[in-house]
């Protein structure tokens, strides 16, 4: 059976909880996550966490977007249904340009924001587990997993030793696929 | 780190994190006070006589609009650029200066975009009216139909049409993804109820995880970088309505940069009206502060005075260009029947925004805020100039006329202010004013209790 055991740790600085991440993994304890209630500087690389792909999301899903608009304006004018307008070209490009750029913007956007969820594991009626309901206000939270019920004393007496305010474990009910 | 001793706090009252979210939120979660109640019921009672307006419009047609052949477009297109033209500021706040790493604008940015959002949805408005049969608005989009017609993609119109929904689209998307971990401390806060189920559904599950703060902060600086250029290609498109027709004062490639200015102008203005009012209600002096003012008042002068070159420049362009036609309508538009509405905005928009050179007034929340109506009074009228003047003289003299707009345009008009406020009254009800985990960020660079006097160099 998949265990379903988390060790917590609280903070309520942010310095301090980058010194205590710091300690805990040169004990060799894996971290399984962090829990801010902003986004803390520098804690990314001490996480190590790899750098997020959804720029090149933007940029193909863009380019997807301003090739299709560019294509679909110049078919329709010099294929389906040319029209004659005061006797312009009907590939007139610099006029395709506006709803090409248009296209490139909400396509990248859409494709930023439905890939961040999705990737996150957030959306309208998504259920992840809340660790502690103060990390939202003011309050820091490491999160360790017990994959080993052997090491679970180890662990809890390395977070009481760098400066976890309170150290708790948690068995939720439900299992988190995302974080 | 060292703070110049020149930087304000941009967190006065020596705040702590817990504080910043009591602050914030308090307000929402207790009763909504008699000037909310009061607010609303006026803001609603607009509403439903633009309602009403709409109505007689759509049975019995344009004809209850006081537009004729020679001015085709009065105050519908008017109120239509003026609304999208306050929507820009909100743009500009979240995403340019963020781009600019301005930090000041996390205090704002929140109800900026909030505002930009409604005052979209008001301009939208005025093209679906205009066109008199608002049921058959979707012919406007490029679809497979029986009449076999594609639309004309060399028309600005049709890009006004997709630039103004990926604007909103773009907006709202940028704006809730925002929000949600504020909605997230909403929840939290909130002990078991209907009302923790519904924010829990509005947060979409966010729970403060390192991860997702670091995909979203990546996600957060590229639709910054995807809405700067597109807030600037939206009021490009705005006037090329106007620019790409061959109507003398109309006619002018200075339009672009010059409406775009403009409408960061009058959008900054429109904020300024807002939260002078918001920070006293609500509470937050401590988060907008007289620095936040400010800083809006700097870019107001900055703006206000590309506005007034260009109104320069395009009177001196006219005379240059040895057109007759052009020099007549710009010598129609300061001297003509309409002289009133162009020295209203000569006054308002040239003159009053100099005034904030003084620091005095620039730092001065009552004199702000009579500017800033001033200034949202003067832009409404650079739209009617630039549209009624230019209009209700055209080529042949015997069709020049004049023109004033009916109750019904006039009522519609002030709907849409019922609609804005409405929907302000509900945002600031529901939703945190003030983004509070970036509020959070910037308090130990920049809070009041992390950088007194002595602390500043040691840092």
């Amino acid at each position: 059976m998949k265990s379903n055991n988390y060790i917590t740790g609280l903070f309520w600085d942010d310095t301090e909880l980058i010194k205590a991440i710091k300690e805990i993994q040169d004990k060799g304890i894996a971290i399984f996550d962090v829990r801010t209630p902003f986004p803390v500087h520098g804690l990314d690389d001490v996480l190590k966490l790899k750098r997020s792909r959804l720029p090149r999301l933007g940029f193909v899903a863009g380019a997807i977007g301003g090739i299709l608009a560019f294509w679909f304006q110049s078919w329709v004018f010099t294929t389906s249904w040319p029209l004659n307008f005061g006797g312009k070209p009907f590939f007139s490009v610099p006029s395709f340009i506006p709803v090409t750029f248009e296209m490139t913007v909400l396509f990248a956007a859409i494709s930023l924001v439905v890939g961040f969820l999705i990737k996150s594991g957030l959306g309208p009626g998504a259920e992840n587990i809340i660790f502690d309901e103060r990390t939202t206000d003011d309050a820091f939270l490491i999160v360790v997993k017990i994959t080993d019920n052997s090491q679970s004393d180890n662990i809890f007496e390395v977070l009481t030793s760098v400066g976890a305010s309170e150290v708790k474990h948690v068995e939720p009910t439900k299992t988190d696929t995302h974080a | 780190m060292y703070i110049s001793p020149l930087r304000e706090p941009l967190v006065t009252g020596a705040k702590s994190y817990k504080q910043v979210t009591d602050d914030i939120l308090n307000p929402m979660e207790g009763k909504p006070g008699k000037f909310w109640y009061a607010g609303i019921t006026l803001a609603l009672i607009a509403l439903g006589l633009g309602g009403f307006a709409m109505y007689i419009t759509v049975w019995e047609g344009i004809g209850s609009w006081n537009l004729n052949k020679t001015v085709g477009w009065g105050w519908d297109i008017t109120n239509f650029v003026w609304w999208v033209g306050i929507g820009h500021a909100g743009t500009f706040i979240s995403a340019i200066l963020l781009l600019f790493r301005q930090k000041w604008r996390t205090s704002i940015n929140r109800s900026a975009e909030a505002m930009t959002i409604i005052a979209v949805m008001c301009a939208g408005l005025f093209p679906i009216i205009h066109m008199g049969r608002p049921a058959l608005a979707f012919f406007v989009l490029p679809y497979p139909n029986t009449r076999e017609l594609w639309v004309n993609f060399n028309s600005p119109l049709f890009w006004d049409v997709i630039a103004i929904t990926t604007y909103l689209t773009v907006s709202v998307l940028f704006w809730y993804m925002g929000l949600i971990p504020d909605i997230a401390t909403v929840r939290d806060r909130m002990k078991k109820g209907i009302g923790k189920k519904i924010y829990g559904l509005l947060s979409f599950g966010w729970t403060g995880s390192a991860r997702h703060w670091s995909r979203h902060e990546s996600m957060s600086l590229i639709l910054a970088g995807l809405a700067a250029p597109l807030v600037l290609s939206v009021h490009t498109i705005v006037s090329m309505d106007f620019a790409t027709s061959v109507i003398p004062g109309w006619h002018t490639t200075i339009f672009p940069p010059y409406f775009v200015a403009g409408a960061v102008f009058s959008g900054f203005a429109m904020v300024l009206t807002l939260m002078i009012i918001t920070r006293k209600a609500l509470n937050l002096q401590n988060y907008i502060t007289v620095g936040h003012v400010e800083s809006m008042n700097k870019v107001i002068i900055a703006t206000g005075s590309i506005v007034g070159i260009a109104y320069i420049t395009e009177f001196f362009m006219a005379w240059y260009s040895g057109s007759v036609y052009e020099q007549y309508a710009f010598v129609n538009r300061a001297f003509g029947p309409y002289w009133w509405a162009y020295w209203i905005m000569m006054t308002c928009n040239v003159i009053t925004p100099q005034l904030f050179w003084f620091k005095k007034i620039r730092r001065n929340l009552a004199a702000t805020f009579v500017i800033s109506i001033f200034i949202n009074i003067g832009m409404w009228f650079e739209r009617f100039v630039i549209i009624v003047t230019s209009l209700h003289r055209d080529f042949l003299p015997s069709s020049w006329v004049m023109y004033a707009p009916s109750w019904v345009e006039v009522s519609i008009f002030i709907g849409t202010f019922g609609l804005f406020f409405t929907l302000f009254f509900l945002f600031i009800r529901f939703f945190p004013v003030i983004a509070v985990a970036e509020i959070k960020t910037v308090l130990k660079s920049s809070g009041e209790k992390f950088i007194k006097k002595g602390d500043r160099d040691e840092k």
